[in-house]
């Protein structure tokens, strides 16, 4: 029944609007800018920004872009993306860093039929069970980055692993991912725990436990203020030398690797953007980020400049309305900073590649070695049931 | 799993070494609020403070200097607040005064993102405690061991000032009675402005021998106060004992419930909350009978 509302609305509003200028397309930008993600709402920001500077001569649209802070909570998210629909009549939007965001605005946005870019987000089940035609994820799924890494592990000699995780859905999803494989590909699991998402300041207690467990490796997922914590716990504790730390990548991310100094050297992980991708395409994109903010990208920076781009390459084809651009952003593929890339039209989720990276010391503080890239696969479809694009 | 003697040492330690992290945090807290019945809520938010000058301190002048400084800059925050603010509403009620201290937790929160940016700043151990101690067969890392004995060491001085010194008397006579203890002469006013400093310096004092541990964000104080709260609910409002005595069960609680019984470890302290809520509701060692 509110599904048929919020579409009965959105088809209302599809009519009401003025028949824009067919090349000015509005975006809207949902990010939180306050609350515990505002680095990263900040950090994909800039990317966007940077990414319609960049390709947006390459089309004749031009783009005008509204921002709206969701303050990583749901409801207020909710409240922004309806004022972004309804009120300021946007073509596309774009952003989300968190999940529990995403699965708040989800059926809004599929009922009003406004094609949204997620520039974060990476519960497996919205390019899953409630995938939506008119929901591309240009950043990954939590199991995408991970999979990968359970074998790359086993095939380096590394029988027995220890996981620890925040015990919330993005945390289970990740290790779950990497435990698939690596048990797959013949490793044991010797012990498992899941940490109390964002109570939890000392990592002690699993630290010691992950030493008593025998295990050859630590596979860890941790992110922000909770994985500059865990790292230099586990160092302190001297685990590194025995216990070599594995991880998803945001693990030692690039937005915040400094704040954990010397601890992070040498801990390896997997993620779907290190700044040191030796390529054409991101030599060019960190220099140009570098010579906006300062720094180096991110992870998330990227998210936010290939949303733009993506954007920007949905509009060559012509696109410049809901459905059109909808339509034209489950075709996108480029080869960017990442590398090749490309939109699975089952789930509508991304198709790149993973890089296992080591942080070493650089000349100018920490640095990414890349280990090795591991091939670009499709997330299996996980219940996603694709719904044609009515509207 | 090798779980040996050595393992429940280890352990033994974590707990140790937060509970005195919270000891540091909630002996501020409880005794203003003992002292002068005010609830401030902002006390998480000083704490982060603590950290962030701390962190930016430590970039001129080394830890040390921080270590030193950053107590002192905290309590130069709390002269402004008791001044500006808290002075004004300490007849306004408690729920006036929750509502005001709250308030100020997010506006210190935006201040210290606006000063400082939303990414996690740095803070190193010094070198003379970045490596680990082995002892009884185990290795523990130095600086977990120094919050350890700067806990111990702030409890001992803070048990002789209140036990043994007149103005620990004066104090202790204030939380019994302030009125009594005004018609004694006491400056009631002066004593408080003191202790509100001395409490707000305390929780400056953890927030900078935190920052190396943990990571120096501008939630670091909302996640803090939950906690710091449970701790002074636990050990009884007011006293020192209950303090010590909240911090040592948390931190217990904490550290072997993740580890004997992990799928309840966020649960366990909220039920030993409502169970001492319901069988003491002053708490384990109120400072009133």
């Amino acid at each position: 029944m509110k599904r048929t509302i919020l579409a009965a609305l959105g088809l209302a509003t599809g009519i009401a609007m003025p028949a824009a200028a067919a090349d000015d397309i509005k975006v809207g930008l949902l990010l939180p800018f306050s609350g515990v993600y505002a680095a990263l709402g900040n950090e994909i920001e800039a990317g966007f920004t940077l990414g319609l500077d960049h390709f947006g001569a390459e089309t004749e649209a031009t783009f005008s872009v509204v921002s709206q802070d969701t303050e990583v909570k749901p409801p207020v998210a909710l409240g922004k993306a309806k004022k972004l629909i309804l009120q300021d009549k946007v073509d596309v939007m774009a952003g989300i860093v968190s999940s529990g965001v995403l699965g708040a605005v989800r059926d809004m946005v599929h009922g009003a039929g406004v094609p949204l870019i997620v520039a974060n987000a990476g519960n497996d089940a919205a390019t899953g069970m409630d995938c939506s035609p008119f929901i591309t994820r240009m950043s990954f799924s939590n199991g995408q980055v991970n999979r990968p890494m359970g074998t790359w592990m086993q095939a380096q000699g590394i029988n027995k692993v220890y996981t620890l995780a925040p015990d919330y859905a993005a945390g289970r999803q990740m290790i779950d991912g990497f435990v698939e494989t690596f048990t797959a590909a013949g490793g044991e699991i010797v012990g498992q725990e899941f940490t109390p998402f964002q109570k939890t300041q000392d990592f002690g207690p699993y630290l010691a436990q992950a030493k008593a467990s025998g295990a050859d490796a630590v596979y860890v997922f941790y992110a922000g203020g909770e994985a500059i914590s865990f790292v230099k716990q586990y160092d302190s504790f001297g685990l590194k030398a025995d216990l070599p730390l594995y991880g998803a990548g945001f693990l030692t991310s690039p937005l915040y690797v400094n704040a954990e100094g010397p601890a992070a050297e040498g801990v390896i992980t997997a993620l779907h953007y290190v700044p040191t991708i030796d390529s054409p395409a991101n030599a060019e994109f960190v220099a140009a980020f570098v010579a906006k903010t300062g720094r180096v990208p991110s992870e998330f920076a990227v998210h936010g400049y290939d949303a733009a781009r993506a954007l920007v390459e949905a509009s060559k084809t012509g696109a410049n309305d809901r459905a059109t651009l909808a339509a034209a952003l489950r075709g996108v593929s480029f080869d960017g900073p990442r590398g090749q890339m490309s939109i699975d039209p089952a789930t509508n989720n991304v198709v790149q590649p993973i890089y296992v990276y080591e942080t070493v010391a650089g000349d100018t503080g920490l640095t990414q070695r890349v280990l090795a890239q591991l091939p670009a696969e499709a997330d299996p479809v996980n219940g996603c049931a694709m719904p044609a694009i009515s509207n | 799993m090798a779980i040996d003697l050595g393992f429940w040492t280890l352990q033994a330690l974590n707990a140790l070494q937060l509970s005195m992290l919270l000891f540091l945090l909630s002996i501020g807290l409880t005794v203003i609020f003992g002292l002068m019945h005010f609830v401030n809520l902002a006390h998480g938010a000083l704490y982060a403070l603590g950290a962030y000058f701390a962190a930016w301190l430590a970039a001129y002048g080394g830890f040390w200097l921080a270590f030193l400084l950053a107590p002192v800059a905290v309590a130069g925050v709390g002269v402004l607040l008791y001044s500006g603010l808290i002075k004004r509403m300490r007849k306004s009620g408690p729920m006036a005064q929750v509502l005001v201290t709250f308030g100020l937790i997010f506006a210190l929160l935006d201040l210290t993102r606006i000063f400082w940016g939303d990414l996690p700043q740095v803070l190193d151990a010094p070198a003379m405690l970045d490596g680990r101690l082995a002892f009884f067969g185990i290795e523990y890392p130095t600086y977990r061991v120094f919050i350890i004995v700067l806990g111990l060491v702030v409890l001992a001085a803070l048990a002789f000032v209140l036990g043994r010194t007149q103005i620990g008397a004066m104090i202790r006579a204030g939380v019994d009675n302030d009125a009594m203890a005004a018609c004694l002469g006491i400056n009631v006013e002066k004593l408080f402005f003191v202790v509100f400093c001395v409490g707000c310096a305390l929780a400056g004092l953890a927030g900078a021998v935190a920052a190396p541990l943990l990571s120096v964000t501008p939630e670091m104080g909302l996640q803090i106060l939950i906690p710091t709260l449970i701790v002074i609910v636990i050990g009884g409002l007011g006293s020192l004992k209950g303090a010590i005595a909240g911090s040592l069960i948390y931190g217990v609680v904490q550290t072997f419930g993740a580890v004997l019984a992990p799928q309840l470890a966020s649960v366990l302290i909220y039920a030993l909350l409502a169970a001492v809520l319901v069988i003491k509701p002053t708490g384990l060692f109120p400072a009133k009978g």
